[in-house]
């Protein structure tokens, strides 16, 4: 384990400690085992921190290298534009929590399924290419989608939720929610651990990769598999959240290299903490609650500006 | 014969490319394709690498047909060495090298000692042990060349094929390389590289291809290939062949 993973896992635990013990309500010392707002109010929404974090920051890792571009974000093949589709228009017809959530993870998956078999039927082209191509065309879809039933929406009782959602939060978390996503972003998890040292290879041009003996069409669909069903998952109980996707796997790169392996855990960690940190200001910074997607895009854009302007390549 | 090609036919779906090709290469010898942009040099090697199925004919690798061995198993006998390009990401030069690796590793498993050994041994080989650390990002073009060829090396192959090794590079970096590539064949790696400077077939090969919209126009040593003819038929420009020093250069004839 690198000296920056090790730093990494113990200030998240520090942080940890520290998101569960501050908030409206003071905690003494003597009850904290006992306290009910500890662990049936913060706790939930410090473990759904740490699993969006991390699984945004897994996704995005692994899409910036399968892609060749550190300025992808786990979203870029539409999921959450689905996502947010599905969501919407469950809060449009029901209302029900557990039926936005399962739109808004159906939505995630097909928008990326759809994506996919679009580009494997256009045939003649990069399929990485292809792949990002008819996500973001479908992603913008769904968008307009997102935007019509917004519209349509009722505005007192339907377009707050909407809004809400569309904002990300991870206020509303109950712990049934985290036993649905958890296990569907450790399904995620599992191939990209089990891939580790191959994606390293995915991150060459393909005839090269294919040429040292890399099955690279198959091994794409399974990294896309895996990340989307992570960010489905993720996204489903926290509505969306940017930016963690997109720069917290380019400042784990800084600090370990592109190499997949070490690259992967580090990512989770500084994804983790860095929701959690967000989070933590949203409940505690002002009298109200603060959506997450403000403060990470008012941390990210400038983050996001600076690398921009220091990276030389983009596509090619 | 590490490599035999008869009446090969190659291209891409739809697109013949290439027809007709004969040609044999034997363990520790060296062949050098030239030919004008679109002749078919990196159809060729595509279908050399398994990449595209042969269209006709016979190509074997190894005695075996290309085509009955698996995309990982071509990697076990054939090392690539691509053109250059510049990186996306700052792996290590030993980073780079262990990906050779990759098609004597199991799917799931990462590079173990004995892989390392094998990259370290094949950076060694190639004089550039000490950049083993450094980002491939940051080595020059010349040392990355070196890099991507002691990949190709870590790979364990009888055979190497190099597309355009010298395109992108210094004088001094060219014939740097070519003395690998001859020093290559001479540990009995059967090697094939295209190039479009044909005194490199003087310098360092056996035989010489001649591709011309994708038929050989002309295949043997490189002194019965490389001939002002033939040169002003493939290229259309007028070139003397000189001899010097024992071996030979092409000079324009302007």
């Amino acid at each position: 384990m690198s000296r920056s993973t090790l730093a990494s896992a113990l200030a998240l635990l520090a942080l940890t400690a520290a998101a569960l013990l501050v908030g409206e309500m003071r905690i003494p010392p003597s009850e904290i085992f006992e306290s009910e707002v500890l662990w049936q109010i913060r706790a939930p929404r410090v473990a759904a921190a740490l699993l969006v974090g991390a699984a945004l920051a897994a996704a995005g890792a692994a899409y910036q290298g399968m892609f060749r571009n550190p300025l992808v974000s786990p979203d870029i093949l539409g999921v959450s534009a689905g996502a947010a589709a599905g969501a919407v228009l469950a809060i449009f017809f029901s209302q029900h929590p557990l039926a936005i959530q399962l739109a808004a993870f159906a939505g995630g998956v097909a928008a990326v399924g759809l994506a996919t078999l679009v580009a494997s039927a256009a045939r003649g082209h990069d399929p990485a290419l292809a792949l990002v191509l008819s996500g973001v065309v479908i992603g913008s879809l769904l968008g307009a989608v997102v935007a019509l039933v917004t519209a349509l929406a009722d505005p007192a009782n339907q377009l707050p939720p909407i809004t809400f959602w569309l904002l990300g939060g991870l206020g509303a978390v109950a712990p049934r929610d985290l036993a649905l996503a958890a296990p569907l972003v450790l399904a995620g998890l599992v191939p990209l651990v089990l891939l580790r040292w191959r994606m390293n290879l995915l991150a060459l041009p393909e005839d090269e990769a294919r040429a040292l003996g890399v099955p690279v069409g198959a091994l794409r669909i399974a990294v896309v598999a895996a990340a989307t069903l992570m960010t489905a998952a993720a996204v489903a109980i926290s509505g969306i959240v940017g930016w963690v996707g997109l720069l917290v796997p380019h400042a784990a790169r800084l600090l370990v290299g592109p190499e997949f392996s070490r690259l992967l855990p580090l990512a989770m960690l500084l994804g983790a903490a860095f929701l959690l940190a967000v989070d933590t200001l949203c409940r505690t910074a002002a009298p109200i609650e603060l959506p997450p997607g403000v403060l990470t895009a008012i941390v990210g854009t400038p983050a996001f500006l600076v690398l921009l302007l220091r990276t030389r390549r983009t596509w090619n | 014969m590490i490599l035999e090609a008869k009446k090969l036919g190659f291209g891409y779906p739809g697109r013949r490319v290439g027809a007709g090709l004969d040609l044999e290469l034997a363990a520790g010898e060296v062949l050098c394709v030239l030919g004008p942009n679109g002749g078919g040099k990196t159809t060729l090697f595509r279908t050399l690498l398994g990449l595209l199925p042969a269209q006709e004919g016979e190509l074997r690798l190894g005695g075996e047909p290309l085509g009955s061995l698996e995309q990982d198993e071509i990697a076990r006998r054939l090392g690539y060495v691509p053109q250059d390009h510049a990186p996306e990401f700052a792996f290590t030069v030993r980073e780079v090298a262990l990906m050779g690796r990759a098609a004597r590793i199991g799917l799931f498993a990462a590079p173990g000692a004995r892989d390392v050994a094998a990259a370290d041994a094949a950076l060694a080989s190639l004089g550039i042990a000490a950049l083993a650390g450094r980002p491939y990002t940051e080595v020059s073009g010349g040392e990355r060349q070196l890099v991507l060829i002691a990949r190709a090396l870590a790979q364990e192959p009888v055979a190497l094929v190099l597309d355009e090794p010298t395109a992108s590079l210094d004088f001094g970096n060219q014939v740097r390389v070519l003395s690998e590539i001859r020093r290559l064949a001479d540990s009995g790696l059967a090697v094939v590289f295209s190039t479009h400077h044909p005194d490199e077939a003087f310098h360092c090969a056996r035989h010489a291809l001649l591709l011309a919209r994708g038929a050989a126009y002309a295949f043997g040593t490189p002194e019965e290939v490389i001939t002002a003819e033939n040169l002003k038929a493939v290229y259309g420009v007028e070139v003397k062949v000189a001899a010097m020093n024992g071996t030979r250069v092409c000079v324009p004839d302007f």
